[in-house]
């Protein structure tokens, strides 16, 4: 993975230093609280309901060992001991105090993290796929991208006072596994008939209260062009996107507004004057930052472990997690790991410090000492040798890191909602552990197959509602905390919108709802078909007849 | 007298901002805003050096041909976050070729100006009493608040892998 230079570490050195500055100005009462209120955010520190909350930026996702020992280090020592995956790849720490956050930033800019622009309304984390350099169907690796774009949006002094964020993903496989058509700006990397490498270049997708699927702007942008032509899409927005009303100032609005043509005339008549210029990528440069993404030291093997093959046979609650949790690997003799965050009675994406040291230490030992996030609020060892799979397994299973559920039911996306959050309408997490007891049993949730549930404690869709094949979203009913159901959501290549069945259910009532849907996919489905396919052949209606047929005549009980 | 940073130093200012809703012209050097500007061009040109100051939805293409005959071009930050300014500046020192001062006015504060400069402005005016004189001069630190930065903008406008050889590890 990338490996700071001297201009970098200074960045971040400097960065620790005037935000040290700016937050002891502050507890001096000489800043106001609406002065650093964005200075705060571009750092990643919010005020919460219980305490501050740091998001630290894990850049499209990558972690060393020494970098997920210091995070541990950091639980243990300014938090309760543990921290949360978010659905962008980062990692949020929900209880420092603020006179600690200049301390734990410079603690972790000696292992090359920072916390920077991970919110505000500036240009966030860059996220990408979690399988980036090892999938099988990859076209180009999205990693030096994403690390030349990271490097270019950080502190980029005409769009840190944006109308609002602006999220960037970057993918680089057949199958879109970074969302990109639910981005500010989309990025996929493709080579033109000659061969070039460039970027097929989405704008104005984005969930939250407007959710939009993004559109193409441009079929094919030259890889040593997209620095000056997204400053021209940033320029456009910067300057016409809405400011009177935060609901309405994304991009996506301002795309929609104007159209994607006129929108697109704008871009390329500020593009046609700064094509070209100093910002243009040189050869050089994509090749320094490449160097940094080259394949670790794979050993020769032959394709397929018979040893592993052996094990699965033998042993079925292996096989079981095998089955879930263990991905194709491009290179003979290897696999991806997938670690689940979603045991049953732990906050999705919650992950305790003696957890993040075990995993620095199995990466360590099995995966050439890196791991990654998902915007699934999972982990990845990307680099395992079959051989080894069981051992790996063993010790994993031993730390609850291998509940055999990943893209199952019950390896739900969740946002931190109102039990942390200030912008949230209703909790979240409690209805996702409410739903992991009803579906308790591993053999039906396998039968179930392949099913997304996505839950948001409100409007801003953290926790991607909309593109969940399920999606659950908190709202408040005077005063009270209600859930609206989705149904036929999906992300990926074919990526769409999840329809609300009907009115809102009390959280009590959610898990006997998904529980009603579910039945209403098993009668429904043809062998083999998906939860979302059947939803998306049959339609919303057959699950809103069901749902709340069920509920009236629960009702009806209830009066009796 | 207000205070003016001018090239990283502290200066007095002598010329007036007149509001948007000023009826009346004030004597001496003044800053009027577009609309002013637009309407009576003639009769200012005649009062010796003039400024035009910007709102942050004023299109700078509107005073592209005037800019060789003016003193200073300012543009008003109503609310310092509000982020327009940076992307007028960028323009009238990059599409529009301005060279003289360039002055960012309003809610200017001392956690912007290293952003500000980056962007083109070279003159940074404060609300006035925002900043005691002491204040002021530790502010100056802010312009320097990062020595290297990665992307070309107006004051360096190669990026930091054109400015150096990249790659020395950090030490």
């Amino acid at each position: 993975m990338y490996r700071y230079d001297a201009f970098d570490q200074r960045i971040v050195d400097e960065r620790v230093a005037q935000f040290r500055d700016q937050t002891s100005r502050y507890l001096a009462g000489e800043l106001s609280e609406d002065e650093y209120r964005p200075l705060r955010l571009q750092n990643g520190l919010y005020i919460q309901k219980q305490a501050p909350m740091l998001r630290i930026a894990v850049p499209y996702g990558l972690l060393n060992s020494r970098q997920l020992r210091r995070l541990a280090h950091i639980a243990r020592s300014y938090d309760k001991g543990y921290g949360h995956f978010s659905t962008r790849q980062n990692l949020q720490f929900n209880w420092p105090a603020l006179e600690d956050v200049p301390r734990i930033l410079e603690e972790l800019a000696e292992v090359e993290m920072h916390a920077i622009q991970t919110s505000g309304n500036c240009i966030r984390n860059f996220t990408s796929d979690p399988f980036a350099g090892v999938a099988g169907d990859e076209r180009i690796d999205p990693r030096p991208w994403a690390e030349i774009l990271r490097q270019w949006a950080t502190f980029h002094p005409e769009f840190a006072y944006l109308p609002r964020k602006f999220k960037i993903a970057v993918n680089g496989a057949e199958e879109d596994r970074a969302v990109i058509q639910c981005h500010d700006i989309g990025l996929d990397l493709v080579r033109d008939a000659a061969g070039e490498v460039g970027f097929r270049v989405l704008v104005g997708g984005g969930l939250g209260r407007t959710p939009v699927i993004g559109k193409e702007i441009a079929p094919f942008v030259p890889w040593r062009d997209i620095i000056t032509y997204c400053e021209a899409i940033l320029r456009v927005y910067n300057r016409f996107g809405r400011r009177d009303n935060m609901y309405k100032a994304r991009i996506k609005i301002l795309v929609n507004a104007l159209g994607i043509e006129a929108f697109r005339a704008q871009v390329e008549e500020e593009w046609r004057h700064s094509r070209g210029g100093p910002s243009t990528l040189t050869e050089t440069e994509v090749a320094r930052v490449a160097a940094h993404f080259v394949d670790p030291d794979y050993r020769t093997l032959p394709g397929d472990d018979t040893g592993y093959r052996a094990q699965l046979v033998q042993d079925k609650a292996f096989a079981a997690w095998a089955k879930r949790n263990v991905r194709a690997h491009k290179q003979p003799g290897y696999a991806s790991v997938m670690l689940s965050l979603k045991k049953t009675g732990i906050a999705p994406g919650d992950i305790t410090d003696t957890q993040l040291d075990l995993v620095a230490d199995l990466a360590d030992r099995f995966s050439f000492g890196e791991a990654r996030a998902t915007h699934e609020q999972n982990l990845v060892l990307a680099d395992v040798e079959q051989s080894r799979l069981k051992e790996l397994w063993q010790l994993l299973r031993a730390a609850g890191l291998a509940t055999p559920n990943i893209g199952l039911l019950t390896d739900m996306i969740c946002c931190p909602g109102g039990d942390f959050c200030n912008l949230a309408n209703a909790k979240s997490i409690p209805v996702a552990e409410a739903i992991q007891q009803r579906f308790d049993d591993l053999d039906y949730l396998h039968d179930i197959g392949e099913l997304e549930i996505n839950i948001s404690g409100c409007m801003n869709a953290c926790g991607h509602h909309h593109v969940g094949h399920i999606g659950i979203l908190g709202v408040d009913k005077k005063g009270e905390e209600w859930y609206q159901i989705t149904v036929g959501g999906a992300q990926g290549n074919d990526a769409s919108l999840g329809k609300v069945i009907g009115p809102s259910f009390a959280r009590v009532e959610v898990p006997d709802v998904i529980e009603r849907l579910i039945e209403t996919y098993l009668d429904n489905r043809f062998e083999d078909e998906r939860f979302i396919d059947t939803a998306r052949r049959i339609g919303i209606e057959p699950f809103k007849t069901r749902v709340y047929a069920q509920r009236e005549a629960n009702r009806k009980v209830a009066n009796a | 007298m207000p205070k003016l940073i001018v090239h990283g130093q502290i200066r007095n200012d002598d010329w007036q901002v007149v509001p948007a809703q000023a009826t009346e012209l004030p004597n001496g050097k003044l800053i009027v805003p577009l609309a002013l500007w637009r309407e009576a061009a003639t009769r200012l040109a005649g009062r010796g050096p003039l400024g035009v100051w910007l709102q942050p939805d004023d299109d700078p293409a509107e005073i592209a041909d005037a800019l060789p005959s003016l003193a200073v071009v300012a543009v008003d930050f109503p609310k310092f976050a509000d982020g327009r300014g940076y992307s007028t500046a960028a323009l009238l020192r990059t599409r529009y070729g301005y060279q003289g001062e360039l002055r960012a006015i309003g809610e200017v504060l001392r956690d912007q100006f290293f952003y500000l400069t980056r962007c083109g402005f070279d003159a940074l005016q404060p609300p006035e009493g925002r900043y005691t004189d002491a204040q002021l001069e530790a502010a100056l630190a802010s312009l320097a608040d990062f020595s290297e930065p990665y992307q070309g903008a107006i004051d360096r406008p190669e990026p930091v892998w054109r400015r150096h050889a990249r790659g020395g590890l950090a030490a």
